[in-house]
């Protein structure tokens, strides 16, 4: 069987008697004991990640489920809510995000090639490009809270009833009207557990690069920078979903 | 009547001087273990405890339901225990059960690893598991919650002012305990296996823990999104669950069952492994179709997503989604019917023996085959509309979960009790306590079909008077199984101290873990095995203890 030869090609055990009565070590330091090699070690950790992306997929799955089900109920309610959100702050974050993401590529290859300088100034550049992405965010949702689109006991629906002077955008009818709330419901819950998911790959990032400092990541052991840039590349691939569903897909 | 061979090292048994228990000492080399065996343990008296505190809430529904008059709590009381009785034993017990304790112990060792893939997620998991836990101790402490464990909305969002904020917390971290074992276990199945040992060489425990895997990591974050979604309604009134926004109440029911259905089988398959262990060994015979008892996990895995509306049959899904999953209900029934079978052949002409692990894994199979068949009869939409919401229903899925698993449970618990303490059990008491357990479950559920059937509802503090002896029974049976399950907790905690010395194989059983010292050691092994001999093999065995008599005379 295929598998039971990749099996001894991944084991081939350095003799553990002699390891462990003598104490000598014959592993790179990153090894942990219960691993037979490095590379079983770096197959196991990327292996490991890949499934929690695949638990994240179902974690948004369950968002976009929702979308699929209320665009297609309430498609005039979608097409103005979804008009009302600006789109050049979405490209600009589309585009800032994309960035963070080639960055954190150059990280991963720059711990590869055992560039400390380098490796800590793509980690940075990450960092950074992540916090405007976060800014931007920031300053779309002040404009919703202002506008009374964020949904709860302040939320108002004048703007789709009586659009303002100059505004391209027919009224709506009032039962319409109403249900552009669900739009925002789920605009926020969206964008704002990718939010949850950006704030925590900043707080990995700076930790990272705060380790980095004394060269532990470009000495061979790249598992965890690349295992980061796998989950800094999966939440950018969900807001390049998110993008066009939310901001692009009803634009007029 | 007991045909167990004496191994050359049972009768002269000591327990090794070095093993994982003693290998180091004080609170903190418990609390910050990496070992598998160590973090499998600290589980086992965690969930030892809220299956208890679960039995509790039990007991008080039981005493309640003695009488039909509402008497002994308030109607609200009544529906705060059902629901922390079911949030505790499912959240906090079965689904951990038999996964994150003998799951924990035994999957790297009968895959002849040294440790899960990755021994600091795998505490960190506990610590999820206990912080969990903690929220659920908070919300009952600060008042309880009443929603039902299914927090079905648009109750939970709108209409109760109980701690489902409280209690959803609990849940979804909980849930990313369970996540981070199934991605641990999925991980060490295929990268930590020893040479030789194929996946078809794998015991059937580990096959089934491993199809159980692939559901948690799949299933539950779709509730974790469900539960965060009607939180963050009850804070700030999204409405993607209020039908007053828009928003429809049924897709909350979707997501939900979306994980629980899958849930049951998470529940429910780790104890199918544990049977096909115990049924080989104490019929010394291969397990019969070992391909297919392994492929039926996996088949249940795979169905098991697509079952989930049968639960929502009144709930006003359509009729041909209905008939869609209707049939595919039934079709789990088919692997599910794949492994009952198998473990019968695998009793014919074996050497059956009667020790305890073997008593409880028989009732397992009596009691789950009920079950099973009962959730046949749920799944047909005709039955299902007359029985659904009583007592039936009760009754099907606390023979599956009790009946099914609990007894799954306390088969795999007896039958590695000797490798993880290194000490036999008292034989005589453990098997009276499994008889005990068995009448007490037929006395508890058995009535409960009946009950159901004529028509008491469940989730109902009082019911009508002709309903009153069944009752009785019920919480007769109920009284004898607490005794059922109050006896092993004394016996078990007795031989720690008092029980014979086990030995390395006091079963003759084939599996690695009986290959090595117990209680083992904190590496497992010294030397890495290399896997020559198939699963279940006894002649390979027979050979190898020929051979290590020999050396020894």
């Amino acid at each position: 069987m295929s598998v039971s030869t990749t099996i001894s090609e991944l084991t081939h055990p350095p003799s553990p008697e002699v390891e462990h009565s003598t104490g000598v070590h014959d592993h790179p330091f990153y090894q942990k004991h219960h691993f037979e090699t490095a590379e079983q070690q770096r197959e196991a950790a990327s292996f490991g990640m890949w499934l929690f992306l695949l638990t994240e997929i179902m974690f948004f799955g369950g968002l976009f489920m929702a979308y699929l089900l209320y665009r297609n109920w309430y498609y005039d309610a979608f097409v103005a809510a979804s008009n009302t959100i600006s789109m050049p702050l979405g490209l600009i974050n589309t585009i800032v995000l994309i960035s963070s993401s080639f960055t954190m590529a150059m990280a991963v290859w720059s711990a590869e090639v055992r560039n400390k300088k380098f490796l800590q100034i793509s980690l940075l550049a990450t960092v950074v490009l992540g916090f405007a992405f976060l800014g931007i965010k920031t300053g779309e949702y002040s404009d919703k809270f202002r506008e009374h689109h964020v949904p709860g006991a302040a939320f108002d629906i004048r703007d789709f009833t009586t659009p303002p002077a100059g505004s391209k955008e027919k009224p709506l009818p009032i039962d319409v009207a109403e249900k552009t709330q669900i739009f925002f419901s789920l605009y926020f819950a969206m964008t704002g557990v990718h939010a949850v998911h950006m704030i925590i790959g900043i707080a990995i990032l700076i930790v990272l690069l705060w380790k980095s400092n004394s060269g532990a990541y470009t000495s061979g052991y790249v598992q965890p920078i690349e295992n980061f840039g796998l989950y800094w590349h999966f939440v950018d691939i969900v807001w390049i979903f998110l993008f066009p569903l939310l901001y692009l897909i009803n634009r007029h | 009547m007991s045909t167990i061979v004496s191994l050359p090292d049972q009768s002269t048994a000591t327990l090794p001087k070095r093993n994982y228990l003693n290998n180091e000492h004080g609170l903190m080399s418990w609390l910050l273990t990496g070992d598998h065996k160590r973090i499998a343990m600290l589980y086992l008296v965690s969930i030892t405890f809220f299956f208890f505190l679960g039995g509790f809430f039990a007991g008080m529904i039981r005493l309640e339901l003695l009488t039909p008059a509402g008497d002994l709590m308030a109607a609200d009381t009544y529906n705060k225990m059902f629901t922390m009785h079911g949030i505790v034993m499912i959240f906090l017990f079965l689904v951990p059960s038999v996964p994150a304790t003998l799951g924990n112990f035994l999957i790297p060792i009968m895959i002849g690893a040294k440790d899960l893939a990755f021994p600091k997620i795998n505490l960190l998991s506990w610590y999820l598991y206990m912080i969990g836990g903690t929220f659920v101790l908070a919300s009952l402490v600060l008042g309880g919650v009443d929603t039902g464990w299914t927090f079905t909305t648009p109750l939970s969002t709108h209409y109760l002012n109980t701690h489902v904020i409280t209690t959803a917390t609990a849940i979804f971290i909980a849930g990313f305990s369970s996540i981070f074992t199934g991605l641990n276990f999925i991980v060490t199945v295929h990268r930590m296996r020893a040479p030789g040992m194929t996946w078809f060489k794998m015991p059937l425990f580990v096959w089934s823990n491993y199809a159980a895997a692939i559901m948690m990591v799949l299933g539950t974050p779709v509730l974790a999104i469900a539960i965060t979604l009607v939180a963050l309604e009850r804070l700030v009134g999204i409405g993607v669950f209020d039908p007053a926004k828009g928003g429809d109440p049924l897709l909350f029911q979707h997501l939900f069952w979306f994980y629980s259905h899958p849930a049951v089988y998470i529940m429910i398959l780790p104890g199918f492994g544990v049977i096909s262990e115990v049924i080989s060994t104490f019929s010394r015979k291969r397990v019969f179709g070992y391909t297919a008892v392994a492929f039926s996990s996996v088949a249940i895995a795979l169905f098991g997503f697509f079952v989930w509306a049968h639960h929502m049959f009144i709930m006003g899904v359509s009729n041909y989604s209905v008939l869609v999953f209707s049939l595919l209900t039934m079709l789990v029934a088919v692997p599910s019917a794949i492994k009952i079978f198998n473990w019968s052949f695998t009793l014919q002409k074996g050497s059956v023996t009667f020790e305890t692990p073997m008593l409880y894994a028989f009732g397992f199979i009596g009691l789950f085959t009920i079950g099973g068949l009962t959730g046949v009869f749920l799944g047909s939409l005709g039955m299902d509309i007359h029985l659904t919401e009583t007592y039936f229903i009760v009754a099907h899925f606390h023979f599956v979960m009790v009946g099914g698993m609990l007894m799954a449970f306390l088969a795999g618990v007896h039958f590695w009790w000797p490798k993880m303490t290194g000490r036999m059990y008292p034989e005589s008491v453990s098997k009276l306590a499994a008889i005990i357990t068995f009448i007490g479950f037929i006395l508890t559920f058995f009535p409960q079909f009946v009950v159901g059937y004529l028509g008491m509802p469940r989730r109902y503090h009082a019911y009508p008077a002709e309903f009153q002896v069944l009752n009785v029974l019920s919480t007769a049976g109920a009284t004898v199984l607490g005794v059922g399950y109050l006896l092993p907790l004394l016996y078990l905690g007795w031989s720690l101290k008092y029980g014979a010395i086990a030995g390395n194989n006091p079963w003759q059983a084939t599996g690695l873990e009986w290959q090595i010292q117990s209680p083992p050691l904190t590496e497992n092994f010294l030397v890495t095995p290399i896997v020559e001999q198939e699963a279940y093999d006894y002649e390979w065995l027979a050979r190898k203890t020929a051979r290590e008599a020999q050396h020894v005379a």
